[in-house]
């Protein structure tokens, strides 16, 4: 387990070391050797300010928020129909979202970029958004699991009270799948937040870079800099670890349940 | 809408749902009456209208497209019907990315046994558990740039894993990213740091349901630790050990992130998933790429379809 733990450390603590090196430093001692100056923070001030992380963290935001919203909205939305009304077809429209898991999106890229071309999303915020909200089929099946453990009296006794299907969804319903809103908050900003190909893909503009298409960019001016993109690697990396520190329990069992399905 | 229009739409929604529904009938037909034929689709609207332009319209066009040579701008193409699988198939170098899969393949199953070989640690040794459990996962939630990243300079000339290697008197050359025997075997590394965690958590969890008085009597009948595992854990988890083989055979079909950031596919560490995106964004070639694509999707669709034929009698051994 040591061994195992070692493995998993030393490469992400040598990128923090070398984070704090000077320019000098960085080229001529060993990887393994600490900074000079452990508070040398200077080459964060570079990756912030050269490397576009605020804009990115921006839009990066910006998107996190309005698909991770879209989501728990289409989620539950299309479990409160499928579980809680009787309709025609009703089976067909189960098939074709249990068939949709089983699509893998990197195989459908070719003419998915046709299809957001067409809408005229490409190079928009809107491309990434409408992408991580059309293709999210995992969130649904979290929703449909639970939302099978709210008892219909509930719905009953709302509706003897002359409550509408709206109001029902509104009033009763979302405010019961709180712990599976969690889940899939957590999953899906984890997600949005690590993802590369979406943006990479269909948002080329600098202006839009995310946060992990901005790091990427480091590769290009800092090329041999490796302070410079330890820092920035650091940078992007921090946020995911407070959260992971703050919400470990709801993230095993979440990634658990997002995985198996 | 009139109110006969509302019970006539309304009349053969009910009917079927009766019977489907034989335990809770008078609870449907009360559902069903306060609402309108279309309530149910006005919540679907959304959902179906994305899903259907985001999953099925992209299929549609890309068995369209991969009967074309269209160069995804010009706005004619040629039909060239089954040209592009022959070739797909007869250029040995657009199937090379084959072997590379194998590569990754090889080391899912390292991952796998890794995986279990600490969570069946961790299960029976509880001291530090979280703090243990919590690093090997961590990986898995890093973004993926900034993991490529931190194995560049890991496998760089000079860098940290050459010092590592030179503190214990090993001074070897190797260019671990350079070599094309050793790239892919160098990325699939870096696969394994990441997402080892996710199984041993997976792996944990089935493990923990495990009634504890089945090891009680287990160790009171003399059964050792090794003969504990594979008596009592490995038969009980064997359903999530098959799903993660599955789930390691399609996943190393469409690798993808790291070895692009790490290498952009260059020294012979091009997958498949990049080969399909070059084709498509660098070289215009959109109908190969399709035919690719479809290729691919047909691959995962077979290894999806056999685990579901054969999970619930699936014989995975790996122990």
């Amino acid at each position: 387990m040591i061994v195992a733990s070692a493995i998993v450390l030393v490469p992400l603590l040598v990128v923090l070391l070398t984070s704090l090196k000077t320019d000098k430093e960085a080229s001529t001692t060993g990887p393994l050797t600490p900074p000079g100056n452990w508070f040398n923070f200077g080459n964060y001030l570079t990756a912030f300010q050269e490397g576009r992380l605020v804009q990115a963290l921006i839009n990066t935001t910006i998107i996190l928020v309005i698909s991770t919203a879209g989501t728990v909205l289409i989620g539950s939305m299309t479990a409160y129909a499928i579980d809680r009304f009787e309709f025609r077809l009703k089976k067909l429209v189960m098939g074709l979202f249990l068939v949709a898991t089983l699509v893998p999106g990197v195989t459908t890229q070719v003419a998915t970029f046709q299809i957001v071309d067409d809408l005229g999303a490409f190079n928009t915020r809107w491309a990434a958004i409408l992408l991580y909200l059309g293709t999210d089929i995992v969130s649904i099946y979290v929703f449909l699991q639970f939302i099978r453990s709210i008892p219909v009296s509930l719905d009953e006794a709302a509706r003897l009270d002359g409550a509408n299907s709206f109001t029902i969804y509104r009033r009763i319903i979302l405010p019961m799948l709180k712990p599976a809103i969690a889940t899939v908050v957590i999953i899906k900003g984890i997600t949005v937040y690590n993802d590369f190909y979406i943006p990479f893909l269909y948002m080329p503009d600098a202006e839009l870079g995310t946060v992990s298409t901005a790091l990427f960019r480091f590769k290009g001016p800092f090329g041999a800099h490796w302070e410079t993109i330890s820092a920035g690697t650091v940078l992007v990396i921090l946020p995911t670890f407070l959260v992971f520190l703050t919400l470990q329990r709801f993230i095993y069992s979440g990634f658990a349940a997002g995985s198996t399905k | 809408m009139t109110a006969l229009q509302k019970d006539r739409k309304q009349g053969p929604a009910t009917a079927p749902a009766a019977p489907a529904a034989p335990t809770k009938p008078a609870l449907h037909r009360r559902t069903t009456r306060r609402h309108w034929w279309f309530t149910p689709w006005l919540y679907l609207l959304v959902p179906l209208t994305l899903l259907v332009a985001f999953t099925y319209l992209p299929i549609i066009d890309m068995f369209g497209y991969s009967a074309t040579d269209w160069d995804g701008i010009s706005p004619t193409s040629e039909n060239v019907g089954a040209d592009n699988y022959l070739e797909l198939f007869t250029r040995p170098e657009l199937f090379k990315v084959f072997l590379v899969s194998g590569v990754y393949l090889l080391a899912s199953f390292v991952q796998i046994a890794a995986a279990l070989y600490f969570a069946t640690v961790l299960s029976f040794n509880t001291r530090f558990r979280n703090l243990f459990k919590g690093i090997l996962f961590f990986p898995y939630l890093m973004n993926g740039v900034a993991i490529g990243f931190v194995f560049l300079y890991f496998f760089q000339p000079g860098g940290t894993l050459d010092s590592l290697l030179g503190t214990v008197g090993y001074h070897g050359r190797l260019m671990w990213l350079g070599d094309p025997d050793l790239v892919n075997k160098s990325l699939a590394g870096v696969s394994v740091w990441r997402y080892t965690g996710l199984n041993m958590v997976l792996f944990l969890g089935a493990i923990q349901s495990i009634p504890g008085h089945l090891y009680e009597a287990a160790s009171l009948d003399g059964a050792n630790r090794w003969q504990q595992f594979r008596h009592i854990i490995a038969p009980s988890i064997k359903p999530i050990i098959s799903l993660s083989v599955i789930l390691a055979i399609s996943g190393s079909l469409a690798v993808f992130e790291i070895p692009y950031i790490m290498t952009g596919g260059a020294n012979g560490s091009q997958t498949f998933v990049i080969q399909t995106v070059n084709l498509a964004f660098k070289f215009d070639k959109v109908g190969l790429a399709s035919a690719s694509a479809v290729v691919l999707l047909a691959l995962i669709l077979l290894v999806t379809w056999i685990q579901r034929r054969l999970v619930p009698e699936e014989r995975v051994e790996l122990s």
